[in-house]
């Protein structure tokens, strides 16, 4: 009971914190900005490959998400940690009655609520402002998007934590940041696995490697409700689609980031509770 | 008077660096004590360990818990005050709140001790703790130490930031505080605080090379 109370504090006073920084605001500003730019230059009225409207615009959201939130959930969150231990921050809080593991926990989820909630009220307004202009609003594409979102946001702040409790600095911290972060581009396009593929590899072990990155598997997930062939991924798509169900895949999309999110992150704390905090 | 934390065969090493070496030593309620030395005697890293932030080898019993395993406990009786005040980026009023919600302590405790120390808190609540000036600091955390009316109080170098005014005043309130609590004062000088204690150790290479009361 005493540490659910510890944890409340925590994540009230990173979240407190957090709606005082310029860049929050910023990144929420950003994130609303696309969505109101993309009702103004006419999105919704464009197609793409079959796709027009609502689920026009959130697809170029997602695609847009991708691009911003991991790099932006990794090097707002991967100082947290190493940062207050630094600047001896940590040493004061937790000469206080918190467990470690409230400290920890509490950061990782202040940061998932003030991360995700913008990303999600701007997907959110726009399909209210669907709504109120007569467009059709695909529901099960709103859920989905809104489950992967959370799925993305959390992979990327249980990495972030686990660095930070590991870094012995903050630019170590940044820098090992920003090296997975590149590594994980540079293997998201199946173009790579394409090349692989010409080079006569095991198609099914390369497929499952591209699955082990969350980014790939954000970027399927988001593609297989309106595209349920998987057409835009090419040849790949028929060893995803011949392996496991479309339902099966869209579980497996949204459950492994978070999963995966999770290990790290309980990696981290493991770490955290048993060596120098300070 | 009763142990009221035993240190048995403490050694803290920083990779092949030790820092504390096979320190024993009974801390008992009602002792006042000057820990003093040079930089890197090993004050601060007993004061941490103390306060469960390192891991060590031997054993630190505390109010026979153990800091490491059983930090929630112990920490609701102890107060801290650190040398350097952190960056803290909560605004004032968030602090009253923060801490006192977690010690279960009436805000208004550390709100009389800051104001008698000479903090105006209430024209400061709106600010971030960072922004405050050093001796404002170090104020506000005297104030989060005492108010919580501990079992013991660590203090590191609590008067290095204080105006001589603060500082009388915070020797006053150390001279009545809690006759059966534990106080450990870090200090480089034992001239400052020879007053308050009734105790002075001092350590070097990370051991103790007097006990003496005074």
């Amino acid at each position: 009971m005493k540490s659910f109370s510890s944890l409340k504090q925590i994540i009230h006073s990173d979240i407190r914190q957090n709606l005082r920084s310029r860049w929050f605001w910023a990144y929420s500003i950003l994130f609303g900005g696309f969505v109101a730019v993309m009702f103004t230059s006419g999105i919704t009225e464009s197609q793409i490959i079959g796709f027009v409207g609502l689920s026009r615009l959130m697809v170029t959201f997602m695609q847009i998400s991708m691009a911003i939130l991991p790099i932006y959930v990794l090097i707002s969150t991967v100082r947290s940690v190493v940062g207050d231990r630094e600047n001896s921050v940590m040493e004061y809080i937790l000469s206080f009655p918190i467990s470690f593991t409230s400290y920890y926990w509490g950061k990782l989820l202040g940061r998932f609520i003030i991360i995700y909630t913008p990303v999600f009220i701007a997907l959110l307004g726009s399909t209210i402002w669907a709504l109120i202009t007569g467009i059709d609003v695909p529901w099960d594409l709103f859920a989905l998007y809104s489950a992967l979102l959370a799925s993305l946001v959390f992979f990327f702040l249980g990495l972030s934590m686990f660095i930070s409790a590991r870094a012995t600095s903050q630019d170590i911290a940044v820098s090992t940041a920003f090296i997975i972060w590149l590594f994980l581009v540079a293997f998201i396009d199946l173009i790579l696995i394409g090349i692989m593929l010409r080079m006569r590899g095991n198609p099914s072990l390369i497929i499952g490697l591209g699955m082990l990155n969350p980014l790939q598997v954000f970027r399927t997930g988001s593609l297989i409700l309106f595209d349920p062939q998987l057409t835009v991924m090419g040849t790949a798509s028929y060893y995803v689609l011949d392996t496991v169900t479309r339902g099966a895949f869209i579980a497996y999309s949204i459950l492994y980031p978070i999963g995966l999110g999770f290990l790290f992150a309980w990696l981290g704390n493991r770490y955290f509770n048993r060596n120098d905090v300070v | 008077m009763e142990n009221i934390i035993t240190i048995n065969q403490l050694t803290k090493s920083f990779k092949k660096t030790s820092v504390i070496e096979n320190l024993s030593h009974n801390f008992k309620a009602g002792e006042r004590i000057a820990l003093v030395g040079q930089n890197g005697a090993g004050k601060t890293t007993l004061i941490r360990s103390i306060l469960g932030l390192y891991d060590y080898d031997g054993s630190i019993d505390v109010m026979g818990m153990n800091p490491r395993t059983e930090r929630e406990n112990i920490l609701h009786h102890i107060g801290f005050v650190p040398q350097i005040p952190p960056p803290i980026k909560m605004t004032v009023g968030e602090m009253l709140e923060f801490f006192g919600t977690l010690t279960n302590t009436d805000e208004q405790e550390f709100i009389t001790i800051s104001e008698k120390l000479g903090l105006d808190v209430q024209a400061n609540l709106d600010k971030p703790f960072m922004k405050l000036s050093g001796g404002m600091k170090q104020k506000l955390l005297v104030s989060f130490a005492l108010g919580r009316k501990p079992k013991i109080l660590l203090m590191d170098e609590p008067a290095a930031n204080l105006d001589p005014k603060a500082r009388l005043i915070l020797f006053d309130y150390l001279h009545k505080f809690d006759k059966d609590a534990l106080m450990i004062i870090s200090s480089h000088r034992i001239d400052e605080v020879e007053g308050l204690v009734n105790r002075l150790i001092e350590m070097d290479m990370g051991k103790i090379i007097i006990d003496k009361e005074v």
